[in-house]
């Protein structure tokens, strides 16, 4: 299969790959996917409380280019972001940012699944109630 | 200077010979003719070449050159002598014994056979990839026409106890018949000592051209029948209809004629080479050869590397040309299923490479992968949340995983 150019930009200079401290408060990680599967992301996100703002983001993913590609640009996106703005990230504008073939669709899925299962660890180490994960895309 | 990428992926096709295209040059221009026309020396100059062809083959795998029946390759070999047997052998009995690590060309012909009514045993294989003989000569039975079972496995090289499966096979009354794809050529295969009944291999695995391959059908003790599969002319003894590929059996001719003279020097080569890449490639933490280590085809390593996922790894390794034990094309992987049956959890066999040398294989090449697999491991693992994980001792087998 080729890989966009994109594709490949990330994977070869894959952007926020690290670890941020998970016992922080103010840190969110969502670990998302399956070994049996062939992916597993983390992606975990720093927030300033006063402001509701995504401070910094970092991911680490077992999968093919195109879930590294994923999660990286999902990173890159979150860095500035409120909390709010971040939600409403559709897991299409990865797939048209980076051109995924629809067999890669699932790759982008499971970024905005991670991107959703870090904020709710956020918002639940914060007092804050979980929101429902959707779950339309499976 | 190293010309990249580099073909290490030899299990799934090999480059032609230089000197087998160069037989068969002629057979595609001047001598043109159709080996069945009787009637003009077109015809005869081709089927002087088909015969010629004929001898170099049976002269590989020691038989007479009447037993070889030519066809478009080893998926229409596997087909026509497993749909064949059971076709000619109804009377007998309708049980065929296989193992679950063959090649989709048997296991998917086996399925057919049992939507016809045909009872098939597949038997399970030890983490080497070797069956038991104990369960075979177990699941034998007086119904048991055929036992079907590969010579060296594609994706690990392992090789069964070919001698063996076949004796208990004839102790039993049935016949033995292997797919000799990936050892035809690379390994000493003779059907005589052996005890094949028949056997199904292919010219491009062994430096040939795509598209002609032949099956071994025994004449002799016991003789063998199988019934053809496709209508028409009768060529092949009435076992395989169709105008004969010429200059392709020119070439598989050739390519068997060269593997006779080479295959020993080639062996030992290659099996040094690649005990040298698997031996470098072993030294990075959680790594693991898949299939027999002791009973292995000699350029064949398939080598699973922990915590970083197969498709991923093949980007890495993009200088390289290799194949992976995951296929990460839809949303429900199916990592292979070789390597599910040498017990590997999902995981470990989608992070394995399949490294497939050849007689082109160059020391400067292997020197050069090596370091392109270290590096692309060391970086997709830094990358990784479960190498993270391991490396702080997190058991990963006791993680909640979020299916998706």
């Amino acid at each position: 299969m080729a890989y966009s150019d994109k594709v490949i930009d990330h994977y070869s200079n894959p952007r926020n790959v690290g670890t941020l401290d998970k016992s922080k408060k103010s840190v969110g990680t969502g670990l998302v996917g399956a070994p049996e599967c062939g992916d597993v992301m983390r992606l975990q996100i720093e927030v300033d409380e006063t402001t509701n703002t995504i401070t910094d983001a970092k991911f680490k993913t077992f999968g093919c280019g195109s879930a590294i590609a994923s999660s990286s640009l999902a990173t890159e996106w979150l860095k500035g972001k409120t909390v709010d703005e971040a939600l409403a990230i559709d897991n299409m504008e990865i797939v048209e940012e980076l051109a995924l073939p629809p067999v890669k669709i699932h790759c982008s899925v499971l970024a905005e699944d991670a991107i959703k299962s870090a904020i709710n660890d956020y918002r639940v180490k914060n007092g804050m109630p979980e929101l429902e994960m959707a779950k339309s895309h499976h | 200077m190293l010309k990249l990428p580099i073909y290490l992926d030899n299990n799934a096709t090999t480059p032609l010979d230089p000197r087998v295209l160069e037989a068969m040059m002629p057979y595609l221009t001047e001598v043109f003719g159709n080996a069945a026309s009787r009637n003009h020396p077109f015809g005869w100059a081709a089927e002087e070449a088909v015969d010629y062809a004929r001898d170099q083959i049976a002269g590989l795998i020691n038989c007479d050159p009447k037993e070889i029946i030519f066809t478009s390759g080893a998926t229409e070999s596997d087909n026509l002598a497993i749909k064949g047997i059971f076709e000619m052998y109804s009377q007998k009995g309708n049980h065929i014994i296989t193992t679950t690590t063959e090649h989709k060309a048997v296991l998917d012909t086996c399925k057919h056979i049992e939507k016809i009514g045909g009872k098939v045993t597949y038997l399970p294989v030890n983490s080497e990839g070797l069956i038991s003989l104990e369960e075979l000569e177990a699941a034998m039975t007086p119904q048991t026409i055929l036992v079907t079972i590969m010579y060296g496995n594609n994706e690990t090289g392992t090789i069964q106890p070919i001698r063996e499966i076949a004796a208990i096979a004839h102790k039993h009354g049935a016949l033995f018949m292997t797919d000799g794809t990936q050892a035809v050529g690379k390994i000493p295969v003779d059907v005589q000592a052996d005890g094949i009944d028949l056997m199904a291999f292919t010219a491009h695995k062994m430096y040939g051209p795509k598209g002609v391959g032949a099956m071994y059908v025994r004449r002799k003790n016991p003789r063998v029948k199988v019934t053809a599969q496709m209508d028409g002319g009768g060529h092949e003894r009435g076992m395989r209809s169709g105008t004969l590929n010429v200059p392709g059996i020119v070439g598989l001719g050739k390519a068997c004629e060269l593997a006779k003279q080479e295959m020993t020097a080639d062996a030992e080569r290659l099996s040094t080479m690649r005990d040298r890449l698997e031996k470098e490639l072993l030294t990075l933490e959680e790594s693991y050869v898949n299939g027999s280590v002791e009973h292995r085809l000699p350029h064949v390593a398939n080598i699973s590397f922990k915590y970083v996922e197969g498709e991923g790894l093949m980007m890495g390794v993009k200088d390289l040309a290799v194949s992976s034990g995951s296929a990460c094309t839809s949303a429900s992987l199916e990592p292979s299923y070789v390597l599910k049956a040498l017990g590997l959890s999902d995981d470990l066999a989608h992070s394995s490479l399949r490294f497939g040398l050849s007689r082109f294989t160059t020391d400067e090449q292997i020197d050069y992968a090596i370091n392109h697999v270290k590096e692309a491991v060391t970086k997709l693992r830094e990358m990784s949340p479960l190498w993270e994980m391991f490396k702080e001792g997190i058991d990963l087998d006791k993680i909640e995983w979020a299916e998706h």
